[in-house]
């Protein structure tokens, strides 16, 4: 007996697929003939959930399925069913727009059971498009089989407009609470358009229609608040070198901007020299990272030895002087590369959006930025507090005749401090690249901003820095959805300018000895 | 921030040639439109072109004189100097948007054509009255000069010196530029003012009007040069330089320096107001590309190069650096760039009382 049942098990398990495969040629042979024939053919095809019929069905909208005159199907020359070549006398098949109306329909269904997520994804999304009741059975089975978080909230919305479109109330009052657990614009559309359907349910429409709101609010500031993040973490990279020239060392640097621009050409150069090896290129631009460090570094070093060690104490020339520098700079890159926007490619693990929970989008090479902001603040904050170097030049920052005496090569110092600070703007240049256009001017926009930070922070404090940056940053996009970009911007200049009423020194004043300086 | 000493009290002293060639070069420069009007085939004829650029290096002039007032003896740094004088060309230039009336390519009675194409219906309160000429060069003095006076105050006040303040200006010149880069703001956006027909009743296009806004500009330099030098000579000047060279001093003997700076950055402000509202007319165009930080900056240079805390230097600054700059771009426009930037360096390092003090003998470092 079991002997038996075994061994009808077998059959069966071999004769399922069997008789399902009879049962879809069947049903493909359908749509050879008239358009009634043809339309319930399609439903057929549509309620089998079969994937081979997805390129028949196609085919057959695009006008590419022919027939034979015995009735064979081929596409583009093939037999559809076995892909072997067929005769070339046949005869393109027509459609209806019935058939039309039920290869929709048929696409959603059989789509929905694809084994790409975002086929099925599509498919939802067409189907609450589509907003029909007879849909409701299709999705229902559809999220019983779906395991992608992702897609069962497409199909969630799919189905709750489905079946807000049913002739139920109750269903309708199901469809309406499911939307309203939603934070999307779409569903928010639907529920209004159904009020005016429906009266009977405004209450419930109008409750749901207010939960959709207050999420879409909540995840508006999530995403204002991240802008705010990311212009701040750019604004905290460019200021950052600024910090050390100015805060610490008092030199006003107005070819910072340009040390910037030069970190970002570093990494054109950087990719276009790794081009052609393709194992190295996608490290291109974490490789640029230290090749733009000691370029512009070294140019830093150079400027500082060269030119403005014999203005200090000086510090208007100073000004005028390193602007003349950056000029210089600025001019000569855009002779060596042109004038026009250079590209820099992103590597794929910094493209592309994140989707948070709430449905907050976040891209992420702004994600990346603000990261490498932090990184390259702590890395700042180590050099100063744990190193030699960062001992001797608060010790020459503090008192250059003793640490003279204590034996420091003050000049060196200097030589060296001025070099770090411009490094870390040549490593700024670097995230710049990813959302900024690299042209010889990039830096110009940016060398304003960085005094305001540095200014708003407190001279010579880098947590003063860190908090100027993202405040600056969150209170410019705060301002933004309000004022426009422009008048925001503006808002802010005239803000520090009235906040250095208060506090001259800025947020984090200095006290002591250094802050007479 | 420690004062620097680095300019002596300004004495023109053994200063006869550059009394002279001061003169000199403005009795040649009041002889261009005369010139200007002998046949062509003249060996002392003056193109077009010359008139043209002379008669920009005038305002230039002024703008110059403006900035040495208040950072050559007060040791007020402005980057913001280009912005009082954009304010001034902006004034002016409202003046003559208004005066082209219905001849504007929309037919408005009224409206400038700008506020026609944006959709204005009537004309916004910041344009009124600005019909009347007296009202517009008012108003390029007072809007220059009350802005200088908010900065100054608020800057001043919290004694904000050096860099800072550069800093400061700087910053306000920006954000005006990107203000009134917007359309929205009622001032022609990123266009501008242009296509002037007349000033004053006479049409701009003839050469009898260039020649008069020529000779007015000059007229303005040559007020402006007395006008500093009264102020300069006399007590209010001798306290200014004081100030520069050791503010806490003269404020512990009992001056108010705040005051003191005020009064002249504001007067410095007019000053560059009024070489806007000069400039516009004879250039034919105002948009807001004169607020960019980058021409305030440039127009500190030509004071630097010709030597601050003179008021001759600011003029050869101007007109020697503005000379360089209109012969270099016509053959090496790549070049031009190289050689400002250049500027900025070699006089800040070699020559820090600027032409000047090259030309002054004995005195050189």
């Amino acid at each position: 007996m079991t002997r038996f049942l075994r061994l009808l098990a077998v059959f069966l398990l071999f004769a399922a697929p069997l008789r399902a495969q009879e049962g879809f040629e069947a049903v493909v042979a359908g749509l050879a003939g008239g358009f009634a024939a043809q339309a319930e053919a399609v439903e057929r095809l549509g309620a089998l959930g079969d994937p081979r019929a997805v390129p028949i069905l196609r085919a057959l909208s695009e006008g590419r399925l022919q027939k034979s005159p015995e009735g064979a199907l081929a596409i583009d020359g093939r037999d559809a069913l076995t892909g072997a070549p067929a005769p070339t006398a046949t005869e393109a098949i027509r459609i209806n727009n019935r058939v039309r109306g039920a290869l929709r329909g048929a696409f959603g269904r059989l789509e929905l059971a694809s084994a790409s997520d975002a086929e099925r994804a599509a498919a939802a999304a067409g189907l609450f498009r589509a907003r029909s009741p007879e849909n409701i059975q299709i999705l229902e089975d559809a999220l019983g089989r779906e395991a992608n978080p992702g897609v069962r909230a497409t199909m969630e919305r799919a189905l709750a407009a489905s079946r807000l479109a049913a002739p139920d109330a109750g269903v309708r009052r199901q469809g309406i609470l499911m939307l309203g657990g939603t934070a999307s614009p779409e569903a928010r559309g639907l529920l209004l358009e159904a009020r005016t359907a429906s009266p009977d349910l405004a209450p419930e429409i109008d409750a749901a229609v207010a939960a959709i709101d207050q999420r879409l609010q909540l995840r508006r500031v999530a995403e204002t608040a991240f802008q705010g993040l990311s212009l701040g973490s750019v604004l905290l990279l460019a200021a950052l070198g600024l910090a050390v020239t100015f805060g610490v060392m008092g030199v006003i640097n107005m070819a910072h901007g340009e040390m910037v621009m030069l970190g970002a050409y570093t990494t054109v150069v950087v990719q276009e020299a790794f081009r052609g090896i393709p194992w190295l290129f996608p490290w291109a631009l974490p490789l640029s990272v230290p090749a733009a460090f000691l370029v512009t570094a070294a140019v830093g070093a150079g400027l500082e030895r060269g030119l403005i060690r014999h203005l200090y104490g000086r510090p208007l020339e100073t000004l005028l002087m390193t602007f003349g520098v950056g000029m210089i700079l600025q001019q000569a890159v855009r002779l060596a590369f042109g004038a026009q926007n250079r590209e820099v490619i992103s590597p794929a693990w910094m493209q592309g959006v994140i989707t948070l929970p709430g449905g907050v989008e976040v891209t992420q090479n702004r994600l990346w930025i603000i990261i490498f902001s932090l990184l390259v603040l702590g890395l700042t904050v180590a050099a100063i507090r744990f190193t030699r170097f960062g001992l001797e030049m608060r010790a020459v920052v503090q008192n250059r005749r003793i640490a003279s005496t204590m034996g420091i090569r003050t000049g060196r110092v200097d030589a060296m401090t001025f070099a770090f600070g411009s490094g870390i703007a040549g490593m700024a240049g670097v995230a710049l690249s990813q959302i900024d256009n690299v042209s010889p001017n990039l830096g110009t926009g940016y060398i304003i901003d960085s005094f305001m930070v540095v200014v708003f922070g407190g001279v010579g404090s880098l947590a003063g820095t860190m908090i100027g940056a993202f405040t600056l940053g969150l209170v410019n996009k705060l301002l933004e959805p309000w004022a426009g970009a422009v008048l925001a911007k503006i808002a802010v200049l005239v803000g520090i300018m009235l906040f250095i009423q208060r506090r001259p020194k800025g947020l984090f004043a200095l006290k002591g000895r250094a802050a007479e300086q | 921030m420690s004062a620097t000493t680095i300019t002596p009290a300004p004495r023109i002293q053994g200063g006869t040639i550059l009394r002279g060639l001061l003169l000199a070069g403005l009795a040649i420069l009041a002889m261009l439109p005369v010139l200007n009007r002998l046949p062509p085939e003249s060996v002392l004829y003056v193109s077009d072109f010359v008139v043209a650029v002379s008669g920009k290096w005038i305002c230039y002039g002024i703008l110059a004189l403006a900035i040495d007032l208040a950072w050559g003896y007060a040791g007020i740094l402005s980057l913001g100097h280009g912005a009082f004088f954009a304010l001034g060309g902006y004034a002016m230039g409202m003046h003559l948007m208004r005066l082209i009336g219905p001849r504007g390519v929309y037919g408005h009675p009224v409206l400038p054509d700008f506020m026609v194409f944006l959709g204005y219906t009537e004309l916004p309160w910041p344009w009124w009255g600005f019909s009347s000429f007296p009202y517009a060069m008012l108003m390029a003095l007072l809007v220059p000069g009350a802005l200088a006076g908010i900065v100054g105050w608020l800057a001043f006040r919290s004694r904000i010196t050096g860099v800072y303040l550069s800093i400061i200006t700087q910053a306000m010149t920006y954000a005006l530029m990107l203000a009134f880069f917007r359309n929205d703001m009622g001032f022609g956006g990123n266009n501008g003012f242009t296509d002037f027909k007349e000033l004053l009743g006479v049409p701009l296009n003839t050469a009898g009007a260039r020649a008069a806004l020529f000779y007015a500009a000059l007229v303005a330099l040559g007020v402006s040069l007395l006008l500093c030098r009264l102020v300069t000579q006399s007590k209010l000047g001798r306290v200014l330089v004081a100030v520069r060279d050791a503010e806490s001093r003269v404020r512990f003997l009992g001056y108010n320096t705040t005051s003191v700076k005020l009064s002249v950055f504001v007067l410095s402000a007019m000053l560059a107001g009024l070489a806007g509202a000069l400039y516009v007319p004879l250039i034919g165009i105002i948009n807001p590309g004169e607020f960019s930080p980058g021409n305030s900056i440039e127009a500190v240079i030509w004071v630097a190069v010709g030597g601050r805390g003179t008021l001759v230097g600011a003029l050869l600054g101007a007109f020697s650096v503005n000379a360089l700059k209109t012969w270099l771009t016509s053959f090496a426009p790549d070049l031009w760039l190289f050689v400002l930037g250049g500027l900025f360096v070699a006089v800040t390092l070699f020559l820090p009382r600027g032409l000047v003090g090259l030309l002054r003998k004995g005195e050189g470092r």
